[in-house]
């Protein structure tokens, strides 16, 4: 819900603007004004979509800085929850995109409370839980903001998958799928198309109004991979700040799988 | 001098990872619920929160918040009516058609949403679990004039800080009746028989101060809310997708229905005859 998405996305119509446009003014003549700004724009993109006993959340592993690539493999997914570096035991997945070192610190305080829940209870948290958690701590910051779009996987107490998508300071809302960062307004109407069938309607079913809209099913795993891929490598082409590799987690209730696809890397 | 040495040789890495604070909130059972707010290094900590997400002041902020909406609600003599779009955009982005803007804060009371996203679903998730206490303690559910003050002071107590929420407060309760109170972020407080908020809220106002009168019956005061939302959505650019309606109720609230407001506009058009300033076919 309520998402909202950082400046570099609505800009389709006019142009894009970069991170950079952010930076401090540094005007030759004149009087040389610093201010505070403690955030950077890393760019990259990432998705998540939420089948019928499974959750996909995939992010791009470019970061930049600028017009700069500065790494190729710096992934944006990580498990929360797991018993060690390798995250083997997670039951959860995050992305974060935006700004990188905000975001490795929100994972971090995630993953920390979602252990730190297990010792103490003895059990894992529950997605819905963790979700409704993961807001409080972006709210924590409501007055010096994580500068990033998170996204969080995992399977509900039904064994359903389930995603919920997050602003900057934790308005969150539980959705069948979301694109974050800076491709999301390349990437998201083509998801409402695929995903949520939205705006189509069964040929001859009716004649002007009466046409019946075609309802969303859920897509089965393989399905949604390939869109997922479909949307990244698109993405890679239009979008300067995407691309070098695509790494997913998918999230099903045997645990959490990792794949790795290359992507181009001009 | 010892002092002061020991003053300015503090080793560097002392401030790194987490603060004792932060380990004692870790290790908590469960996340405090005292009110402390990480805030940025600096004198003015309002004036960069402005800088960085108010697009209001600074189009160019690099943090751009869910804002936009229509929101109502009114009282009538069967209850009260709440309706809400369900859009919620940053800049010209849409970021969501699928927003749920009433916030169920328990079996009897509802909120709703305008301005921050953030701001409305914290507070009053907040304000539900002081209900909740409030029941604990006293034995009784709380009125809905206390509940909104408890929301009213609370923003107030922040005045200045940058939250923005302009929200409405819906219940019925045994000593007050229906009982309708508009709260914003600025601290207003006012109880009320008919409110709109937000961008949309004129264009809502326009129908709903048309049609309204204290004694309509259940169906027509909720195809009013409907209708007013809708009216709104055609003309705000800020407003759009589902009209989500509840009808507070003597025994609780009861929701009729999330519904995309396409095919409603499509259905007031051509079985009422409305909105004749929109042709179906290009002329």
């Amino acid at each position: 819900m309520a998402a909202s998405i950082f400046s570099s996305n609505p800009t389709l119509a006019s142009g894009p603007n970069y991170s950079f446009s952010q930076a401090a003014n540094n005007a030759a003549a004149g009087v040389k004004e610093h201010s505070f700004y403690p955030y950077t724009d890393n760019g990259g993109s990432t998705l998540g979509i939420s089948g019928s006993d499974f959750a996909i959340l995939a992010g791009d592993t470019r970061s930049t800085s600028g017009y700069n690539i500065n790494s190729r493999y710096a992934p944006k997914v990580f498990k929360i929850g797991g018993d060690d570096e390798t995250g083997e035991g997670a039951h959860i997945v995050l992305s974060v995109v935006g700004f990188a070192a905000d975001g490795q610190a929100l994972k971090e305080r995630l993953d920390t409370i979602v252990k730190m829940y297990k010792y103490q209870h003895g059990k894992n948290m529950s997605v819905k839980a963790c979700a409704q958690r993961l807001s409080t701590i972006l709210y924590q910051k409501r007055f010096f903001p994580y500068y990033v779009h998170a996204i969080l996987g995992g399977i509900d107490d039904e064994g359903k998958g389930s995603l919920y998508s997050y602003d900057p300071v934790g308005s969150y809302e539980r959705e069948s799928c979301r694109a974050g960062g800076a491709a999301a307004s390349l990437i998201m109407p083509f998801l409402d198309n695929q995903v949520k069938n939205n705006n189509q309607y069964i040929p001859g079913s009716g004649e002007g109004h009466e046409l019946v809209a075609r309802k969303a099913e859920p897509l089965p795993k393989e399905e949604v991979v390939k869109i997922v891929r479909d949307a990244f490598t698109s993405a890679t082409e239009r979008h300067i700040e995407v691309g070098d590799g695509l790494q997913m987690l998918v999230a099903t209730k045997d645990g959490i799988e990792e794949v790795y696809f290359p992507l181009k890397r001009d | 001098m010892d002092t002061l040495v020991a003053q300015y040789s503090r080793p560097a890495f002392e401030e790194e990872g987490y603060s004792q604070e932060d380990q004692h909130q870790l290790a908590q059972i469960t996340p405090s619920l005292s009110l402390n707010f990480a805030l940025p290094p600096l004198a003015n900590p309002s004036a960069f929160l402005r800088a960085t997400t108010d697009d209001h002041a600074n189009p160019d902020c690099p943090i751009k918040l869910a804002h936009g909406t229509t929101t109502l609600a009114f009282r009538f003599q069967g209850g009260i009516i709440v309706a809400t779009d369900s859009r919620a955009t940053a800049g010209n982005w849409i970021a969501s058609q699928t927003v749920k803007k009433v916030i169920e804060i328990n079996n009897c009371l509802l909120g709703t949403m305008a301005g921050g996203a953030a701001d409305c679903q914290y507070w009053l998730a907040y304000l539900g679990m002081q209900c909740r206490l409030h029941e604990l303690r006293h034995k009784r559910r709380i009125s809905v004039a206390a509940a909104s003050k408890i929301l009213s002071n609370l923003v107030y107590s922040y005045k200045g800080m940058g939250l923005s929420m302009g929200t409405m407060c819906a219940g019925v309760t045994p000593q007050e009746g229906p009982a309708l109170y508009y709260i914003d972020s600025d601290g207003t407080r006012l109880a009320g028989n008919l409110f709109c908020v937000g961008s949309g809220q004129t264009f809502a106002y326009g129908v709903l101060d048309a049609e309204y009168h204290y004694d309509l019956k259940e169906d027509e005061a909720l195809e009013l809310g409907r209708r007013s939302i809708l009216a709104a959505t055609h003309r705000d650019a800020y407003s759009g997708g589902f009209i989500n309606l509840y009808h507070v109720k003597e025994d609780g609230w009861v929701k009729h229905g999330f519904n995309d407001t396409n095919p409603i506009f499509w259905k007031t058009k051509l079985e009422k005859g409305e909105f004749s300033n929109v042709t179906s076919s290009l002329v």
